[in-house]
């Protein structure tokens, strides 16, 4: 396979995969707890998503960062097709999470809603994307992603 | 990028929806309410404090205003004592941890409509020795409070409801201090503490004591179980400390007062933020002993909030309608009744009430002084500007907080809390102390 290339490098360095990692891991959670406050109706749990949106939104605008700063000067300016193409993945998934921040900031019953749990999903999934394409295979070019 | 497009006309829009109709009429007995708006990014507008530079509040022809008492510290409520004397409650409470993100934010961006001055957990004495109108003796009466409010008087003996507790204090007719920490009636609830102020007022036969225990949350946000006694007025036995419900669903009941020609308990009522500029209406209320106002599940009577679950349709039919409302986002902290012909003229018989101002709509409300006249002991008519001019280009140079009607001198005093102020309105040609007397 392509990993024993001698010069194989993977898209995100080690530092840039911890950062996505919270992402990946907070939107999905926030999900779970969106879905478990709509279910239960304690606040708890809406209380529990503000906070995992929050910390994912703000990893994720360092991501963005990081994905806009790579297509110049880091590794995506050697796949430059995947590394645009992530960075809209990521940005998309940015906003979302912002404006899902504000939609959790509203009170009680209405700091979820359809909107909230369209957006967490959302969020979701971008990040799952997000991940596939940065830890995924790298010298495979053009293909899928 | 056409997603950004999108997302920068959905806080448009949320901008657009925040605009306020200034053809609705929202005060009187039956308020015009318009539909919900619980929008993205809440309308705010938080005028900053400035000085006044030599100038005065404004009031109407016929009647003056002088500062009897400046520098203090966080001044809220007042209390007449029966020798004259003036006290001013000062304070700031509250310990509400922030739950969520939104806590932390909102609560930098409200405290900047603030004074920087630091709460002076004091009661303050104010003297005019020679009844010309002036403070002749302003000095600490009771120190080491807990975020002093509410004040009663009966029968010798000064009542202060501090945050978490309701003390006593024996008076001697002349002191002009009381030294130690006086004696506990009772607790208070204080667990969380949002709405921290517990407004006081005594029946007028001097047995019972009324407590404002204001809501732990906007509308329950925090979960109903730190609801528990909140929103809600306490009466409590002055011999006992004994305390039980005497009216609920009251969402921030800053100032309690009884009708002196009914001898009912009224209340102004803080209504609950977040659905728009114009909902919900603050509102003056007489208290009837065991009924629901609605909060959190209803306002104005029947009038669903969607915020809260589960629903209670069963309490929500029980909801009473307020008497009268006084315009949304106001903050009416003051409440006092013009007894025995009252300032005269327009202002003889009715509510004086003090309105501390918005934070959420982009048309500041209140930030001033209204009188709603009564007559045959009920409101009966649109509220009159007693005192105005807090606000000016865009900053606010005082806040009303407590009024007090002080009857011997026919004189309406402000508690303010930005200017650290005590305001005093009196007729020009009317009677001064000097000539009552």
């Amino acid at each position: 396979m392509d990993q024993t290339l001698p010069h194989s490098r993977s898209f995100s360095s080690p530092l840039h995969a911890i950062l996505l990692a919270f992402p990946v891991a907070l939107y999905p959670a926030a999900l779970v707890t969106d879905i478990t406050y709509l279910n239960t109706a304690v606040i708890q749990w809406t209380n529990f998503s503000s906070w995992l949106i929050a910390g994912a939104d703000l990893f994720a605008g360092i991501v963005l960062a990081w994905a806009v700063l790579s297509l110049f000067f880091g590794r995506a300016r050697h796949m430059r097709r995947r590394g645009i193409v992530y960075l809209v993945v990521v940005a998309v998934m940015f906003l979302a999470g912002v404006l899902n921040a504000f939609q959790h900031a509203r009170d009680g019953w209405h700091s979820v809603g359809t909107l909230g749990l369209v957006l967490s999903i959302l969020c979701t999934l971008l990040a799952f994307f997000a991940a596939f394409i940065a830890y995924g295979d790298a010298n495979i070019r053009g293909d899928r992603t | 990028m056409n997603r950004v497009a999108v997302l920068a006309s959905v806080f448009t829009l949320a901008a657009c929806q925040s605009q306020s109709d200034p053809d609705l009429d929202q005060t009187g007995a039956q308020p015009d309410l318009p539909e919900q708006r619980d929008t993205l990014l809440p309308a705010m507008e938080i005028p900053t404090p400035a000085g006044w530079d030599g100038e005065l509040p404004t009031v109407p022809e016929g009647f003056t205003i002088t500062a009897i008492a400046e520098d203090l510290k966080i001044p809220r409520q007042m209390l007449l004592l029966p020798n004259g004397d003036i006290l001013v409650a000062e304070g700031s409470g509250g310990n509400a941890p922030a739950v969520r993100p939104k806590d932390v934010i909102a609560g930098l961006i409200k405290s900047r409509g603030k004074s920087s001055v630091e709460g002076g957990d004091r009661i303050t004495l104010l003297r005019d020795e020679d009844g010309d109108g002036q403070t002749d003796l302003q000095t600490t009466f009771i120190d080491g409070l807990d975020a002093p409010y509410g004040l009663a008087f009966v029968d010798g003996t000064l009542y202060v409801a501090n945050q978490d507790n309701l003390v006593s204090f024996e008076y001697t007719d002349g002191a002009t201090s009381i030294e130690g920490p006086g004696t506990e009636l009772t607790k208070l609830p204080a667990v969380i503490n949002h709405h921290w102020t517990k407004a006081m007022t005594a029946s007028p036969d001097g047995s019972m004591l009324y407590v404002g225990i204001g809501s732990n949350s906007n509308v329950g946000e925090r979960g109903m179980d730190v609801e528990e006694d909140r929103a809600v007025v306490w009466e409590i036995d002055r011999e006992t400390g004994a305390s039980r419900i005497f009216a609920s669903g009251l969402r921030n009941p800053t100032a309690l007062s009884f009708n002196p020609w009914t001898e009912q308990l009224w209340a102004v009522v803080n209504e609950r933020d977040e659905l728009g500029p114009q909902l919900v209406p603050d509102y003056l209320t007489s208290v009837r002993e065991g009924a629901f106002y609605g909060w959190p599940y209803s306002y104005f009577g029947q009038n669903i909030d969607p915020r809260i679950r589960p629903q209670r349709p069963d309490l929500v039919a029980q909801a009473i309608v307020p008497d009268y409302a006084l315009g949304s986002h106001v903050a009416a902290l003051g409440l006092d009744f013009s007894s025995e012909g009252g300032l005269g003229g327009p202002f003889a018989e009715g509510a004086f009430v003090g309105q501390h101002g918005s934070w959420n709509r982009s048309d500041p409300s209140g930030y001033k002084v209204v009188f709603v006249p009564f007559r045959n002991g009920r409101p009966s008519g649109e509220p009159v500007d007693l005192a105005t001019g807090f606000l000016k280009d865009g900053h606010a140079r005082g806040r009303p907080v407590g009024v007090l009607f002080d009857e011997p001198r026919r004189a309406l005093l402000i508690a303010d809390d930005v200017s650290n102020t005590v305001w005093r309105i009196s007729r020009q040609d009317g009677p001064n102390a000097s000539e009552e007397q």
